[in-house]
């Protein structure tokens, strides 16, 4: 049998591999079967981020082209199509996107992750993420500014001299503005975590400029308060 | 071993053929070897492409197509897709042949396929570039790709499997191998990437993409490496492997264990934390079975141990066992949750996936290659046997010290994060490691090179081909393999 070409085909070839599917992928399969994957636009209606908001403001002509006006269908739209950047530019294999329990991550980033937190469009694949380069995304959103990741994704050293991350270009257009690559990638990365409360601020980095999304879909009102205008340095 | 044993044997004879050489489509073997060292080319370029960003000196110019990000797809991609499984399918048609006594299914599906498999690699790095990718680590086949792969991989596995399936009675290791391994990588490309993608989402899918990198690794890389070592070694020693029962043992408990590990990518994740206490469970007794199999070809190369000097094949295996045993101890390791707390998401991981990789079955097939290219092409031996060493000890050297280097490095890091350290600081802490990093990538693809154009004069050698000039043929040496 352990020789034959029945029982390498059978046992070890079908046999195995259907025993170690059941444990590893059907068991957690089942365990979350019941719970709700929520669509984007479940997701959208749960709450537009104030970055959104902030977006239109501060880049009105550019809003337009791209989106139209800020509503949840254009909200839906932006982190939709900031996911699909996300994926496509490869960003999970630099940031991870789930805060473990260990290692100081909570007070680091946050509060620890969940399993409900991935049961969502926007996580399908999931992004747990491999390697972390650049800092975990998870918990990111409302920390920086808007101005901060326009800076940033047009060229990380000014922001951070000993960065690594590559200059994004591509999300601009030729004035120099963010595109609709660029203002759906800000806003995708502003949505990761803005279902949270509360989290921890390190190393002299002030409150968000912003106040959270979490707090209440008002807050929306209050988006746009700071400085106006200007496109990247 | 009856039907190893009647493979060529080393050195002389070259040019004569035997029965099981009637069986060989020569130039297919050849087709794919030229294949996998264009797409082994093209991998590590990208890779040092993608080393160099990480010293904020990035050659290409700001445009999406040369995002750094997008190119790492293409280093890891062309790897698993070009390099490596165009170097098994060189090996395979070389050795099924020879061990079942019967040529493929059939010789116009077998070139059918090669072409149509480097148009999948080809489409699959487009694919990448145009921000196509499918966010499945190393499953970033854009998904309208993914369909045509399978039936790809399906149509490969009938290929072969229809001369194994001719054979009676109990069959050499390196079939049981190959067998499963033509069906474990058909139902792990399935699984890997259909359903995270359209059936499940969440945590769970975070479970099933792990056993899909965990799978791709363990199911379709590593049975058909060590299948083909299974068959190699025993031919170039002339001798058979020490113990059938360590075979079976080996065999079996890689079977058994193997797939049962793949939550270990994600310890302390939102899975369920019973499912990674199993994991890590399985992935140490993985380390026991590693032990016997490494016991085996260790005890078979003993008497013979002057073949590590002399058959630079050999040598280029039992490199590649050494880092067998190493990666696989350190995984016993790294997979404890102790371990896990410091080196997840750190160079470590990094280091211990190049050393797999490349240090394994990377190291494998080159030995293979070195084997089997003058034997394809009808050469005594190599154009160059110091260049064939100088490929050795560039590629072993650069592959150490790239392991040790990211090991380091990833410690490191773990620690300055759990101290939480400010992330800057973390980075210009990893910048000396990742100079040193991008110097023994250099090392790597300039012995890569090497081996590239030792090839290039080696074919050049070829009967029938009209020699550039008469120094070229004294060069000529018996062969060293």
């Amino acid at each position: 049998m352990f020789e034959s070409k029945a029982g390498v085909f059978l046992i070890a070839g079908l046999g195995f591999f259907a025993l170690a599917f059941l444990v590893m992928a059907v068991l957690p399969w089942a365990i979350y079967a019941g719970e709700p994957e929520l669509t984007v636009e479940q997701v959208a209606a749960s709450g537009i981020v104030p970055e959104f908001v902030d977006l239109a403001e501060r880049y009105p002509e550019q809003f337009k082209r791209a989106f139209g006006t800020v509503s949840t269908q254009t909200f839906a739209e932006a982190l939709r199509f900031g996911h699909e950047v996300y994926v496509a530019d490869a960003c999970w294999h630099c940031h991870s996107q789930f805060v473990r329990p260990v290692s100081n991550e909570d007070l680091r980033w946050g509060p620890v992750s969940t399993a409900l937190e991935y049961q969502n469009a926007l996580q399908r694949p999931v992004l747990f993420g491999t390697r972390r380069v650049g800092p975990d995304l998870i918990r990111e959103g409302g920390r920086r500014s808007n101005d901060w990741h326009v800076a940033h994704f047009w060229q990380p050293t000014n922001v951070v001299p000993t960065s690594v991350m590559p200059p994004y270009r591509w999300f601009f257009d030729e004035q120099g503005y963010p595109n609709k690559r660029g203002m759906s990638i800000i806003t995708y990365v502003q949505w990761l975590g803005s279902w949270v409360k509360e989290y921890p601020y390190y190393h002299g980095e002030g409150p968000p400029s912003l106040p959270m999304a979490a707090t209440t879909q008002s807050s929306v009102a209050h988006a746009g308060a700071g400085s106006t205008g200007g496109g990247p340095p | 071993m009856t039907a190893a044993g009647g493979a060529s044997g080393t050195g002389s004879g070259l040019g004569a053929t035997t029965a099981a050489d009637r069986l060989v489509d020569r130039p297919l073997v050849f087709a794919h070897l030229v294949a996998a060292m264009v797409f082994l080319a093209v991998s590590l370029l990208a890779g040092f492409l993608f080393s160099m960003q990480f010293l904020q000196h990035y050659p290409l110019p700001q445009h999406e197509i040369f995002s750094p990000g997008r190119w790492r797809l293409v280093h890891t991609n062309g790897v698993a897709y070009g390099f490596l499984a165009n170097a098994f399918l060189g090996g395979l048609y070389w050795a099924v042949p020879r061990l079942t006594l019967r040529p493929v299914l059939h010789r116009g599906l077998s070139w059918f396929l090669f072409v149509a498999w480097q148009a999948i690699v080809l489409a699959t790095a487009v694919g990448l570039l145009a921000g196509h990718a499918q966010a499945l680590e190393w499953g970033e086949t854009p998904v309208w790709i993914d369909p045509v792969a399978l039936l790809g991989l399906i149509l490969v596995a009938v290929n072969f499997l229809v001369p194994i399936s001719c054979l009676s009675g109990p069959m050499y290791v390196a079939i049981w191998y190959f067998i499963a391994a033509f069906v474990w990588t058909v139902l792990v490309y399935a699984m890997g990437n259909f359903l995270p993608q359209y059936f499940v989402g969440g945590a769970a899918a975070g479970a099933i993409a792990g056993l899909f990198i965990h799978d791709l690794v363990g199911l379709f890389v590593t049975p058909l490496g060590w299948g083909l070592m299974y068959y190699f070694v025993p031919v170039i020693l002339k001798k058979p492997i020490w113990s059938h029962g360590l075979s079976l043992v080996g065999f079996w408990g890689l079977a058994f264990f193997y797939p049962l590990t793949g939550i270990h990518h994600f310890l302390y994740s939102p899975i369920p934390m019973f499912l990674q206490h199993g994991a890590v469970i399985t992935t140490i007794a993985i380390e026991l079975v590693v032990t016997t199999v490494i016991v085996n070809f260790f005890m078979t190369l003993s008497g013979r141990g002057d073949a590590l000097r002399t058959s630079m094949p050999i040598r280029w295996f039992y490199t590649g066992m050494v880092f067998y045993f190493t990666t696989c101890l350190q995984c016993a390791f790294q997979t404890t949750l102790a371990f896990q707390r410091i080196i997840h998401f750190t160079d470590w991981v990094v280091g211990h996936a190049h050393l797999v990789m490349l240090g394994v079955f990377g190291f494998w097939l080159l030995g293979m290659m070195v084997y089997l290219i003058p034997r394809v092409v009808g050469t005594a031996g190599w154009y160059s046997d110091v260049l064939n060493s100088w490929h050795y000890w560039l590629t072993m050297l650069g592959t150490l010290v790239m392991f040790l280097d990211l090991l380091v490095a990833g410690v490191v890091q773990g620690y300055m994060w759990r101290e939480l350290s400010p992330w800057d600081e973390v980075l210009a802490a990893s910048v000396p490691f990742w100079f040193v990093r991008a110097v023994s990538g250099t090392a790597i693809l300039i012995g890569q090179f090497l081996f590239f154009y030792n090839a290039w004069k080696t074919w050049q050698l070829r009967p029938g081909a009209a020699p550039s000039h008469a120094a070229l043929m004294e060069n000529m040496q018996p062969a060293a393999t």
